[in-house]
C-alpha cells in the first residue's frame, strides 16, 4: 500500500522531504551557530576537565616510568619469596638514575601511599647507595634497611606497575586489591571515608529535609500572600541569597560559638548555665544549622513557583466538595506541589553533597563532608589522583541520584519557575 | 415556585473588604427550594462576592444568611454541603475523572460500591459515561465542564452554586451547555444558584433572575418580565437593546405622560418611575416594538432619516435619526418586501405608548 502512495514534489519538481530538508537544515546551523561559544565555552572549562580528572584518577604512569626495569624484571617473579638479584639489580639501576634526575622523592611520596614506610628507607637507601659496591645488590639493599627485606613492601612496588590502576577508587571506599587480586576493606581504624561518604550523605539528606520542612510553609505564603506583603517577604527570602557566602557562614559563627550571640542570650534569659553553654560550632550542629539556612532559597523559589500555578480555586473546590482543611491539603494542594518538591530536594541534595566552604568553617572534625577531604587531598597531600578519584565518585552519586529521581518522579514533572 | 417557604435567605447582608467600600449593601434575597436563580451584574457588581459568601469562602460583614431556615454564617464551607462549579472547573489535575467524582463521597466515608453507583450515574446524568479513567487534561473544555458539573451533583447537595461555569467555552458550546445544564436541572430538582455577567444566558436559564448593580439588586423577577417591564434604566438598558430618549415630564394623567425632549420634541409614554410634572426622565423603548409605517391606532408617530443599515442575516438593524437622537435602532425582519430601506431615505416610525417606559433619569 506504502509503494502506492506517491512522493510528493514541490511544484518545482524537487521532492517534498528534500526541500524541507534544505531549509531546515538553514535553520538548524543558524541556531547551533548561537549556542556555538556556550558549547565551546563548557566543553574548556566543564567537559575536558572531568575528562581530565577521569585519567587524573586512573593513570599511574608516574611510578611505571621511574621504574621501568625493575618492573620488566618483576614479570617473572611469583610475589611469595622475596624476589631474585636481577630484580634487585634492576631496581638499583632505575633507583641511581632517578638520583641522577633528582626524581626519588616523587617515588617516595607515590610508594608511600600505597604502603606507609616507603618514604624514610628511601631516603636511607639513597644515602646509603653512594657506596654500594658492584655486583650481590640485593645483600646490599637488604641491609639498608630491614624493611627492605619484607616481601610485603616488593609486593607494593610490584603494585604499582601498571600504568593505569583503580585502587585510588578503591581507596576512596576504604579497600584494596591484595596480593591474590581480592577486594578488601583496610583495617578497621583506617576506614575513614566510608564514612565521610556515610555522614555526606546522612548530612545532605536531613538538610534536605530541614529546607523542605522550613520552605514549604514559607512558600505557601509567598504564594498566596497579597501581591504586597509578598514581595516584602520574598525579599527576605533573597537577601541572604545576594549576601556573599563567606559573609554569611561567617556571620553564623559569631552566633553559634560559646561566647556567641545566641548562647549569650541563652544565658541571659536562664536557659543554660554559664558554664554549660551549647557547642553548636565546630560540629555536625553547626554544619547543620548554616546549611540549611544557606541552602533554603533553593527549595523556596522551586515551591513559590509551583504553588503560584495552583489555582485557588482548587483548595475551594475541594471544601466545597466536603473534604475538611486537612483532607484538602493532603489529597488535593500538596500532590500538586510534588514537582515542585521534587525539583526543590534535588537542587538542595545536590547543593549539599558538595557542599565545601560552609563545613570548612563551621563544621570542625565531625561536621566536614567529602568535598572538604578533596580538597585536603589537592592542598597538603597533593594526591591529585586520589581527590580526582573521589570527585568523580561524587559526580557519579550525583548523577545516579538524577537518574533514581527521573526513575521515581520524572524529570518533566520538575519545575524551577 | 410552588413552596413559598424560602430556602436560602440573605438577611441585610453588608460586605466590605477593606472597610472603606461596600461590595454588597444590604441585600435581602429570598430563594425558593428548587429555583433555578441567576445572579446577573457588570463585573464589581458583587454578584460573585454573594455567591462567596452562599459558599463559605466569604464572610458576611453584617447580617445573616440562612440555609434551610438555619444561619450559615459560621459553618465552614466543607460542611454546608454546598455544590459548587468554578469558573475554570477546578477540576484536580492529578486525578482521574473518576477519582474527581469520587472525591465528595469518600470523604464523606461512603462504602466502594456506593461511590461507584453514584460516580457512574452522575457522568451518564452529563453523557460521559466511559470516560472514569481519563485525566482531565485529556478532556476537551466542554467535558471538563461537564464533569464538573457531574461533580458538583454526585453527592447530592440540595444546592449549587454556579460561578460563570460557561464563561471559558466557545459561543455554540456555550448554548449547548446552557441547555443542558437546564435540562439537569429540570430533571434533579436542585436549587441553582447561577452567576453570570451574559444576559441571554440569563434569560435561556433561568426561574429568575436578580439582576446586581453597584452591591444592590436592581430587579428580582422572571426573565420575560426583567425584559418587558425592567424598573429602571439599569436594568432596561443592561438587559437587551434599548432605545432612549431623554427628557422632562410636561403633563402625566391617566396611565401616560408626556415628556418634552431636549432637542423639543415631544412624545407619549408609560409612566412608570415618573410621578409629577417637571421630574427628568429617560424613557426606554425596545428595537422591537417599534415598527415602520405605523398603524393610525399607535400615539407615538414620527419621521426618521436612516443613517446605516447592520445586515445581521435573519434581520437588520437600521440606525435611525429620530427626534435628535442618532442612535435610534430598528429591527427590521429580514424580507422582500421592503425595498425602500436605503441609507439616507426618510421613513415614519411608531410605537405604543405603554412600550415607551419612563424611568428614572440615572444613566450607566
Amino acid at each position: 500500500m506504502s509503494s502506492e502512495t506517491q512522493r510528493i514534489l514541490t511544484t518545482d519538481g524537487i521532492p517534498l522531504e528534500v526541500s524541507l530538508k534544505k531549509v531546515e537544515r538553514r535553520n538548524k546551523f543558524k541556531a547551533f551557530l548561537l549556542v556555538a561559544p556556550l558549547l565551546f565555552f563548557l566543553l574548556i572549562v566543564y567537559i575536558s576537565p572531568i575528562i581530565g580528572m577521569l585519567f587524573n584518577s586512573v593513570d599511574d604512569r608516574m611510578v611505571t616510568n621511574a621504574l621501568p626495569k625493575t618492573f620488566i624484571a618483576m614479570e617473572k617473579w611469583d610475589g611469595k619469596e622475596l624476589p631474585s638479584e636481577e630484580v634487585f639489580e634492576a631496581f638499583y639501576i632505575d633507583f641511581q638514575k632517578l638520583i641522577e634526575e633528582e626524581r626519588e622523592g616523587k617515588l617516595s611520596t607515590q610508594l608511600n601511599y600505597e604502603k606507609n614506610g616507603f618514604k624514610s628507607i628511601i631516603k636511607k637507601l639513597r644515602r646509603k647507595s653512594k657506596s654500594f659496591e658492584e655486583g650481590n645488590y640485593k645483600e646490599q639493599i637488604m641491609a639498608v634497611h630491614e624493611r627492605w627485606a619484607d616481601v610485603e613492601y616488593w609486593r607494593a612496588i610490584k603494585r604499582r606497575a601498571p600504568s593505569y590502576s583503580y585502587s585510588k577508587y578503591l581507596k576512596g571506599v576504604d579497600m584494596y586489591q591484595n596480593q591474590e587480586g581480592k577486594f578488601v576493606q583496610v583495617e578497621e581504624d583506617r576506614r575513614i571515608y566510608k564514612k565521610l561518604w556515610v555522614r555526606t550523605l546522612k548530612i545532605a539528606f536531613y538538610v534536605t529535609l530541614f529546607c523542605f520542612l522550613m520552605a514549604y510553609p514559607i512558600a505557601h505564603l509567598l504564594a498566596t500572600l497579597p501581591m504586597k506583603y509578598s514581595n516584602l517577604l520574598m525579599i527576605c527570602v533573597l537577601l541572604p541569597f545576594w549576601t556573599s557566602l563567606l559573609v554569611r557562614t561567617a556571620s553564623w559563627m559569631i552566633l553559634l560559638q560559646q561566647q556567641g550571640v545566641v548562647n549569650d542570650f541563652l544565658v541571659w534569659i536562664g536557659l543554660v548555665a554559664d558554664d554549660e553553654r551549647l557547642v553548636m560550632m565546630y560540629n555536625e550542629t553547626g554544619t547543620y544549622i548554616a546549611m540549611t539556612q544557606i541552602l533554603l532559597p533553593f527549595m523556596v523559589l522551586p515551591l513559590y513557583s509551583v504553588m503560584k500555578t495552583i489555582s485557588p480555586s482548587l483548595v475551594r473546590a475541594g471544601k466545597s466538595l466536603g473534604g475538611t482543611p486537612f483532607t484538602t491539603f493532603w489529597k488535593v494542594y500538596f500532590p500538586l506541589t510534588i514537582p515542585g518538591i521534587g525539583a526543590g530536594s534535588l537542587l538542595v541534595f545536590i547543593l549539599a553533597i558538595g557542599y565545601y566552604i560552609t563545613p570548612e568553617l563551621v563544621g570542625g572534625a565531625s561536621g566536614t563532608l567529602i568535598s572538604n577531604m578533596i580538597a585536603y587531598h589537592m592542598k597538603y597531600t597533593l594526591d591529585w589522583s586520589f581527590a580526582s578519584a573521589m570527585g568523580l565518585m561524587l559526580l557519579a552519586g550525583v548523577l545516579a541520584i538524577y537518574w533514581v529521581y527521573n526513575k521515581l518522579v520524572g524529570i518533566d514533572n520538575i519545575k524551577l519557575g | 415556585m410552588t413552596s413559598s417557604k424560602s430556602f436560602v435567605k440573605f438577611d441585610k447582608v453588608d460586605k466590605s473588604y477593606d472597610g472603606k467600600v461596600l461590595v454588597v449593601k444590604d441585600l435581602n434575597l429570598d430563594i425558593n427550594e428548587g429555583e433555578f436563580i441567576t445572579m446577573l451584574g457588570p463585573s464589581g457588581s458583587g454578584k460573585t462576592t454573594c455567591l462567596m459568601m452562599l459558599a463559605g469562602f466569604e464572610t458576611p460583614t453584617n447580617g445573616e444568611i440562612y440555609l434551610d431556615s438555619k444561619p450559615i454564617s459560621r459553618i465552614p464551607p466543607h460542611k454546608r454541603g454546598i455544590g459548587m462549579v468554578f469558573q475554570n472547573y477546578a477540576l484536580f489535575p492529578h486525578l482521574t475523572v473518576y477519582e474527581n467524582l469520587a472525591f465528595p463521597l469518600k470523604v464523606r466515608k461512603l462504602l466502594k460500591d456506593d461511590i461507584d453507583k453514584k460516580v457512574d450515574k452522575a457522568l451518564s446524568m452529563v453523557s460521559l459515561s466511559g470516560f472514569e479513567k481519563r485525566m482531565p487534561n485529556q478532556l476537551s473544555g466542554g467535558q471538563q465542564q461537564r464533569v464538573a458539573v457531574a461533580r458538583s451533583l454526585v453527592f447530592d447537595p440540595q444546592l449549587v452554586l454556579m460561578d460563570e461555569p460557561l464563561g471559558a467555552l466557545d459561543k455554540n458550546l456555550r448554548e449547548s451547555m446552557q441547555y443542558e445544564i437546564k435540562h439537569i436541572h429540570e430533571n434533579i430538582g436542585v436549587t441553582v444558584v447561577y452567576v453570570t455577567h451574559d444576559q441571554s444566558e440569563a434569560l435561556t436559564m433561568s426561574s429568575r433572575i436578580a439582576v446586581f448593580n453597584d452591591g444592590k439588586v436592581q430587579q428580582l423577577s422572571s426573565p420575560d418580565k426583567l425584559y418587558e417591564e425592567p424598573v429602571n434604566s439599569f436594568v432596561a438598558e443592561f438587559i437587551g437593546e434599548n432605545n432612549t430618549f431623554s427628557g422632562e415630564v410636561t403633563d402625566i394623567a391617566g396611565g401616560k405622560c408626556k415628556v418634552k425632549l431636549d432637542t423639543g420634541a415631544e412624545i407619549i409614554s408609560n409612566p412608570i418611575r415618573v410621578k409629577s410634572k417637571g421630574e427628568k426622565t429617560k424613557v426606554s423603548l425596545r428595537p422591537e416594538r417599534a415598527i415602520i409605517d405605523p398603524e393610525d391606532k399607535m400615539d407615538n408617530k414620527h419621521k426618521g432619516k436612516i443613517e446605516e443599515i447592520i445586515y445581521h442575516g435573519d434581520h437588520a438593524r437600521v440606525r435611525l435619526n429620530l427626534l435628535g437622537n442618532k442612535e435610534f435602532i430598528l429591527k427590521v425582519p429580514n424580507s422582500s418586501a421592503r425595498m425602500d430601506i436605503k441609507r439616507g431615505n426618510e421613513i415614519n416610525v411608531g410605537w405604543n405608548s405603554q412600550d415607551a417606559r419612563a424611568l428614572d433619569p440615572k444613566s450607566i
